[in-house]
């Protein structure tokens, strides 16, 4: 059965978790592991009716660190694999994807945030997980996060984060939340004859003369899954290039971890994804991702329906964080406005980017509803000099 | 042209399905669409909130911000979700359960009663939406229904939208 034969179609109305489910499968994912957690059971619901049916396999774990530990032992195994969860078991699965980095492992995460911290309000949306995303593995690693804002968007965005996880050796992490990964909208998904999924290619040296870890083009090494004739050991211990273990050399220990984390912030420009929506002479812009740019995209047109001059940067990436985007972004601008459903967190990283270029200032909400254009409008409006007319 | 929908109740009464069938039927009728929804952690009992925007363009924000139209099927939800509308808009409520001053009364459950069981109300409540927003051609309506129904309950189904649609039409008649 093909890929849209199993969905049921191309033309449907769903959920964002299904939605990932469904951008899984055009990823070429035929792996998936995962313990329930609202908001982000229907992502597990969803590949269990869908992979038994392209020969696929869905385990329901005893856990979230058993999940993430399975996703890597089927990607060392030659499959494209995924898992999915909230922020209870994202927490759960950071010594796991400490693991990924390390061991160069490419696999997908998903995780449908909802409100913190601890189990907090299961069912409510929020962007709290966005920093931890980034930092919440020990050491020094490097992740690709990509954060759509509409359910057509969860469909390419898993798919995409497939490729780059393959394409960088890394785990990629999808990060939507309760709102997106529950809202329900129209998607498109491409034709039967338009999907070309290949397995992951084997190294270009043959067995015996392959070196597992070691970079052959840029910085990322080729990999050889298990089973196709390669030797190969993996460890999360500092390893050479052989995979074999060594913990007390400062220059094998900094060259590999150098490469793994340079791996992925040398691409930086060429993973960017925004959307820049910029106003010649406005002083006053918006750095928005997730959820919140859908709000800011309102903001944006009430402020300018009013005759006001307002800019609007959308992250579709938020790591690598763009830096070189968001100064040319703001170099017109005096005040850059970050709406988040967190307490302060990208507001952070604007910040640090901006280095005083522009005041950075956070909208922040949580508790469970959105935040409504308004009160974004009401930012713009109230503190700061005024807005140019 | 952007309208808002919100229609809540009791978890379990067919909220959020209500609300899934008029955003899917609406994007068939070549609108755009979004259905959200918040609820609590109970399967059952609670407050539920669907809600629908639907537009002839690309919708930003998903939420209902002044709704055009609220339905309440349950006096809780009623009480927490029936503010915000716009000049203008209506407030409609269930006769059996809800207490509202001001507002609209429809037998939504008398009505699904009569065709066969309360267990269509929303569907009742679906039709009856669909015929006074009079965007999606009820063909279309009624195909998005029996699509989104269990099987061996279309028939239940097809009576309680088209009875829906009767209340509507002999209100306005």
């Amino acid at each position: 059965m093909n890929i849209i034969e199993a969905i049921g179609g191309r033309e449907l109305f769903t959920q964002g978790d299904v939605a990932c489910a469904y951008g899984a499968l055009l990823g070429g994912c035929t792996f998936f592991a995962g313990y329930p957690i609202t908001p982000a059971t229907e992502v597990a619901e969803a590949m269990s009716r869908l992979l038994p049916k392209i020969r696929g396999v869905t385990v329901q774990m005893e856990d979230e660190i058993a999940s993430i530990s399975a996703v890597i032992g089927a990607s060392w195994a030659g499959r494209r694999a995924m898992t999915a969860t909230s922020g209870p078991g994202f927490s759960l699965m950071m010594e796991g994807i400490g693991y990924a980095c390390m061991t160069e492992t490419p696999c997908v995460i998903v995780n449908v945030q909802r409100s913190g911290p601890s189990t907090g309000q299961p069912t409510e949306p929020a962007q709290g997980d966005m920093m931890q995303a980034r930092w919440g593995s020990h050491g020094d690693n490097e992740l690709i996060v990509l954060a759509p804002n509409s359910v057509q968007e969860c469909v390419d965005l898993t798919r995409l984060a497939f490729e780059l996880a393959d394409r960088f050796r890394n785990p990629v992490f999808v990060m939507t939340d309760g709102e997106v990964g529950h809202m329900r909208e129209k998607i498109v998904l491409p034709a039967a004859e338009e999907i070309d999924i290949r397995p992951r290619p084997a190294p270009s040296t043959p067995p015996g003369e392959f070196v597992p870890f070691k970079a052959v083009k840029g910085k990322v090494p080729e990999m050889a899954s298990f089973g196709t004739g390669y030797h190969t050991y993996v460890t999360g211990l500092t390893h050479k290039e052989s995979g074999l273990p060594t913990t007390d050399n400062a220059e094998e220990h900094t060259g590999l971890i150098r490469r793994i984390c340079e791996k992925i912030t040398d691409a930086t420009d060429e993973l960017t994804r925004v959307e820049m929506d910029q106003d010649d002479g406005a002083t006053v812009g918006i750095v928005s991702y997730g959820i919140s740019s859908r709000s800011a995209a309102g903001a944006v047109r009430l402020l300018r329906a009013e005759g006001m001059k307002v800019s609007h940067l959308r992250l579709v990436t938020v790591y690598p964080f763009p830096e070189r985007v968001i100064r040319d972004f703001a170099a017109p601008l005096s005040r850059v406005l970050v709406p988040e459903l967190n307490l302060g967190q990208i507001c952070h990283t604007v910040r640090e980017a901006l280095d005083g270029a522009a005041a950075v200032e956070k909208v922040s909400k949580i508790g469970g509803e959105i935040i409504t254009p308004d009160e974004i409008v009401e930012a713009v409006l109230s503190s700061g000099e005024p807005v140019k007319v | 042209m952007r309208r808002e929908i919100r229609i809540c109740g009791f978890g379990g009464q067919g909220i959020i399905l209500a609300g899934v069938i008029l955003g899917e039927a609406a994007t068939k009728a070549g609108f755009q669409a979004v259905q959200t929804q918040s609820y609590g952690p109970e399967s059952r009992g609670g407050a539920a909130r669907s809600e629908v925007v639907i537009s002839d363009g690309p919708i930003d924000y998903p939420r209902v911000t002044k709704a055009d139209v609220v339905v309440a099927l349950s006096q809780p939800a009623y009480d927490r979700f029936a503010g915000d509308i716009v000049s203008g808009g209506a407030v409609i409520v269930d006769e059996s359960g809800v207490t509202a001053e001001g507002a609209e009364v429809q037998p939504f459950t008398a009505t699904a009663q009569e065709v066969g069981h309360k267990i269509v109300t929303n569907i009742v409540m679906v039709g009856y939406l669909g015929a006074r927003l009079d965007l999606i051609d009820p063909a279309i309506l009624e195909e998005t229904v029996l699509r989104n129904v269990p099987p061996g309950t279309e028939e239940l189904n097809r009576k309680a939208l088209k009875a829906g649609q009767e209340l509507f039409a002999a209100q306005v008649s």
